[in-house]
């Protein structure tokens, strides 16, 4: 176990914020510490922590430092506090202070702005974690446990770096707020996570994968927002969490990718030609295209309404500030303030969808989300690669984003996964095929029985082409603890 | 604003005013020079007034209280033959940016106050010998003193012609003591304010707008017979000699203002000025006769005339500096050696002096359209009169434990019985009082803490600061809190603080600077009064003003 009286913060915690000198900083962690350690204990399964696991920890923030692999217990983990190298000369990139110095400290007039956005972007990091707590019960193979817990202690590392921030440059108010952040927690009543898309448990490594691919990808997009912070700091964090974020996409995308891989291949060696076969197709133990199309849907849709309404004058009010960029702030070529520019939105009118002309600045999310949207389809082509190099005749699809959403002008109407308008009857007719139903999670639920030997992998998913750190397939990513 | 408005004057500097010393009868005689003006661009005709005016007048009542204790009667009346005063200057307030009108009134407002409160506080009762014309401004002096004595001579009228003339409202008190200290009846006091000829002789006494109605014939020989009779009945006690005003060792430059005992620091780009009040540099004196004898030189009183300038100069000279911040340093114990010496002795005129005028200026702190912070730091000297500024301002901050490299004493507040009511606000409860309006029981606990110096927990657990910081937070805290205060809006600024500050009951004080300034000032913002073609710029065409007649 961790000894908490001698933690040696600068030596055990990887920073390169000269954390053995920061007195202030260093007596919050101090107390924040033992907290997490807790939280930590009691939510992963005690056989997990005590087992070995072979995790990349992040030691410094030059290419060489960052991909340091080894075995190492989870809860003592090298939880590293990193920001990107501060860039000489950076300037605030957007909104009215635009082109001004970027900030070192918080500007008090936009303290509470500023807090409000690192507590919602720190409260989804543990948030995740907890979704995802049993997942290793049921891993298909070592090497995806591996993954796992590469992604929770990543999500660990990054509600650090938030309540570094939090408690380096908020006082008292951002010491509350990082002890808040371990009182909630995903699903409780009492006090649940602050976002609904990280209040609902992960039930199977399908939705992991899903959830890794789409709901991490909007937790890319807020960071790559969150990067362009006039904030320099927040802006650095930020830049280096989008180090690890990425890995966090790859176990997305290629944990779909050999679901569907291995889907394929049992229907070719079957020789089954229509997808639509679904009870002789999951008969074979591997999970049907068109579930894992109602899993995108699902996944896709709840990550849609994490952007927030359309129409936002809190986007707005941030991006003036100078507080939240766009996606790639830097590569866009117009006044970085939104003077007089607009950007066209969905909106609802006379019972149908239009698209209108809004002031750009209030547009803020949508632009985000529309960024979002493209960056997402990118995976969905390389999977729809995979099942044409198969010959099987199927296409996987992003539904429009009209369909299933609970936030925004779309809410509260139904909407097809084509986006059209449909009658109510329709809508309750067509949901089964368009949404998981609770037999499908049945079945997917079958399918999770524990792999633990290595180099073996369940029967609905094929194993990846390269193993981690070029590991050879029958390596032992994760040494189980045997009680 | 290029000019620095200067509020220290002496009589030998008068221009508009004269005062006569008989015994126990002083005479106020108001002879505006009318070029004289404090700005340029309009002439101060028939005795009208502007802040100049204002100034002197107010140096003359401060004056009366400390330099002449012996006066018991104060006589004001006019210079001039046909008019006892038109009031404020109309071309001066059209000419005027608002923020300069807003000043303007306050402080004549507080002017008021002051000379009203003189026979409560001081044994000092005024009369206003009423010949001639006597019209808004005019009529709002005369109804601020004790007395009001009006010639009946068939012309000399009291009027507050501002709403039918100007479009305006007599707003230095006028309609509240109408009705609040005049108790004249609603509908008359309707009546009355929506004429601009006013009212005379005997039906001005019958409506209670003036106390007597005199023939002319007799006029001058009555007002002295009154002064001298109110003399005789007085209670305050016979005071050989006053001490005399000094004048302040001031300084103005880029970085401040600095005095003896008050540090005003400026920080333009953060909006911001840094108030610190030193303690006494010596132990208390012996004895009261060694305080009238140190006279303007003693501790408290220097320190009360230093603050009291400084807040004046900034808030007429630097309004962009929307924060305030006060600091003390020095020694506790000394300053509450200082005011307890006094407050033992409050029978004697000069203690009872120091102590009232303490009163007004914390009044005028309160009344202060700035965001007002204090901070307790190590070193500081925050014990009674002193302490009375951490309730005074908007938001407290304390520092906690010892701070690295810093080895001023540990910041301590001390209470003294003078927390509890020597020193009331407008609305005439404690500061205390206010503050603990929801918990009476923690202002017992309060008092159960006089004379303790109180470091920062116990502070806290009284309530007494808003907040306590240590090493580690301190810094950080109070400059985000200083940045964020200087970005918001200067006018909910004002309008929140003004609301938040007086808690509790309403009281004639109250009422003027808080329901009847606040209409004024919305008025001042009007077109109907300030436009192009409003009733204020049109004064004196001969063109009626012309109005938007929606009701708002």
């Amino acid at each position: 176990m961790v000894d908490l009286i001698n933690v040696s913060y600068d030596t055990q915690i990887p920073n390169n914020v000269g954390l053995s000198s920061d007195r202030k900083v260093l007596k919050a962690l101090e107390k924040w510490h033992p907290g997490y350690i807790n939280w930590w204990n009691d939510l992963i399964p005690e056989k997990f922590q005590k087992s070995m696991v072979y995790l990349r920890t992040a030691v410094s923030v030059d290419p060489k430092g960052w991909a340091k692999f080894d075995y190492v217990k989870m809860p003592e983990y090298r939880w590293g506090v990193l920001l990107a190298p501060q860039v000489e000369g950076r300037t605030i990139p957007c909104g009215e202070h635009y082109g001004q110095a970027a900030w070192q400290e918080v500007p008090g007039e936009y303290r509470n702005m500023l807090k409000r956005l690192i507590v919602i972007q720190g409260d989804t990091e543990p948030g995740s974690v907890e979704q995802q707590r049993f997942l290793g019960l049921t891993a298909p193979s070592l090497y995806d446990m591996r993954n796992l817990f590469q992604v929770n202690v990543e999500e660990g590392r990054h509600l650090w770096a938030m309540v570094y921030l939090l408690q380096k440059y908020f006082g008292r108010d951002g010491r509350e707020e990082a002890n808040d952040l371990l009182v909630r927690s995903s699903g409780s009543e009492e006090a649940p996570r602050m976002l609904g898309a990280f209040n609902e448990e992960t039930p199977d490594w399908l939705s992991f994968f899903m959830f890794t691919y789409f709901t991490d990808r909007d937790g890319k997009m807020q960071l790559e927002s969150l990067a362009q912070s006039g904030f320099d700091p927040l802006s650095r964090t930020c830049r280096f969490m989008l180090t690890e974020e990425a890995h966090h996409m790859f176990v997305g995308e290629t944990g779909v990718g050999r679901t569907i891989e291995k889907t394929c291949q049992v229907m070719r060696e079957n020789g089954i030609e229509d997808p639509y076969d679904i009870d002789k197709i999951r008969s074979l133990g591997v999970i049907d295209l068109p579930t894992i199309q109602k899993k995108l849907n699902l996944h896709y849709t709840l990550s849609l309404d994490l952007f927030g309404q359309e129409v936002s004058t809190n986007a707005a009010n941030a991006f003036n500030a100078g507080i939240k960029g766009r996606f790639q702030e830097h590569r866009i070529d117009d006044d970085h303030m939104l003077k007089d520019a607009t950007y066209t939105v969905w909106d609802f009118e006379d019972g149908k969808a239009v698209q209108k002309e809004v002031p750009a600045l209030t547009a803020i999310n949508m632009r985000l989300r529309d960024d979002y949207i493209k960056d997402a389809a990118g995976g969905v082509g390389r999977w729809n690669k995979i099942i044409e190099k198969a010959g099987v005749q199927f296409e996987l699809k992003l539904p429009h984003e009209s369909f299933n959403r609970k936030i925004g002008v779309f809410a509260g109407h139904n909407f097809d996964p084509d986006g059209k308008i449909v009658s109510g009857a329709e809508y309750d007719a067509g949901i089964p095929n368009w949404l998981p139903t609770h037999a499908d999670g049945d079945f997917i639920q079958s399918l999770m029985v524990p792999v633990t030997e290595p180099g073996k992998f369940a029967s609905w998913i094929a194993p990846p082409k390269v193993g981690i750190d070029n590991k050879p397939g029958d390596f032992e990513y994760v040494k189980l603890h045997m009680a | 604003m290029s000019k620095v408005i200067d509020f220290q004057t002496d009589p030998s500097k008068y221009r508009h005013w004269k005062v006569e010393y008989d015994g126990p009868v002083a005479t106020v005689i108001m002879d505006v020079d009318e070029d004289a003006g404090l700005f340029d661009g309009y002439k101060l005709k028939l005795n009208s007034y502007d802040l100049g005016v204002d100034i002197e007048l107010s140096d003359v009542v401060q004056r009366m209280r400390f330099e002449h204790p012996e006066v018991k009667t104060v006589v004001m009346k006019s210079g001039k033959d046909l008019v006892f005063c038109a009031g404020a200057n109309i071309r001066m307030l059209g000419g005027a940016a608002h923020s300069h009108k807003v000043n303007f009134c306050k402080f004549t407002n507080e002017t008021r106050n002051t000379f009203e409160a003189a026979e409560q506080d001081s044994g000092q009762k005024w009369i206003a010998a009423v010949k001639g014309a006597c019209a808004g401004g005019g009529y709002e002096l005369a109804l601020a003193c004790n007395h009001i004595m009006l010639t009946d001579d068939s012309t000399s009228s009291v009027a507050l012609p501002e709403v039918p003339l100007l479009a305006v409202l007599p707003g230095t008190g006028g309609l509240t003591r109408v009705t609040d200290k005049r108790k004249v009846r609603r509908d008359r006091a309707d009546i009355f304010c929506s004429i601009e000829e006013g009212i005379k002789g005997k039906r001005a006494k019958d409506w209670r707008l003036v106390d007597e109605v005199i023939p002319n014939s007799k006029f001058e020989e009555t007002v002295a017979e009154r002064a001298r009779e109110f003399a005789a009945n007085s209670t305050k006690p016979d005071v050989e000699k006053g001490i005399e005003l000094t004048p302040l060792n001031r300084t103005i430059d880029d970085k401040g203002v600095h005095y003896d005992l008050v540090e005003v620091e400026i920080d333009r780009d953060g909006r911001k000025a840094t108030i610190t009040l030193s303690g006494p540099d010596a132990d208390a004196p012996g004895s009261i006769d060694e305080v009238v004898a140190q006279g303007a030189e003693g501790y408290l009183l220097k320190l009360a005339r230093e603050l009291d300038d400084a807040i004046m100069h900034l808030r007429l000279n630097e309004m962009e500096l929307g924060l305030w911040v006060f600091r003390t340093q020095g020694d506790p114990e000394q300053v509450k050696a200082h005011e307890d010496l006094l407050l033992a002795n409050e029978d004697n005129w000069l203690a009872n002096e120091i102590l009232q005028f303490w009163k007004r200026v914390l009044k005028r702190v309160d009344v202060t359209s700035r965001s007002l912070t204090a901070l307790v730091e190590h070193g500081s000297c925050y014990a009674g009169v002193l302490a009375e500024l951490l309730f005074a301002v908007d938001r407290s901050y304390m520092m906690e434990d010892e701070f690295e490299g810093d080895n001023r004493p540990i910041a301590t507040i001390t209470l003294s019985e003078s927390n509890f009511g020597r020193y009331p606000m407008g609305n005439d409860l404690s500061r205390l009082e206010t503050r603990f309006l929801g918990e009476p029981e923690s202002l017992e606990k309060a008092k159960g803490a006089i004379g303790e110096a109180l470091e920062a927990e116990e502070a806290d657990e009284l309530g007494l600061v808003t907040m306590i910081l240590d090493d580690i937070d301190w810094d950080d805290e109070i400059r985000i809190f200083m940045e964020e205060r200087a970005s918001f809006s200067p006018d909910a600024m004002t309008g929140m603080e003004a609301n938040l500050r007086f808690a509790g009951p309403e009281t004639m004080e109250t009422r003027i600077f808080g329901r009847l300034t606040a209409w004024q000032n919305w008025i001042f913002n009007r077109p109907n009064a300030v436009g192009e073609n409003g009733a204020l710029q049109r004064y004196g065409t001969g063109v009626r003003g012309e109005y938007n007649m929606e009701r708002v």
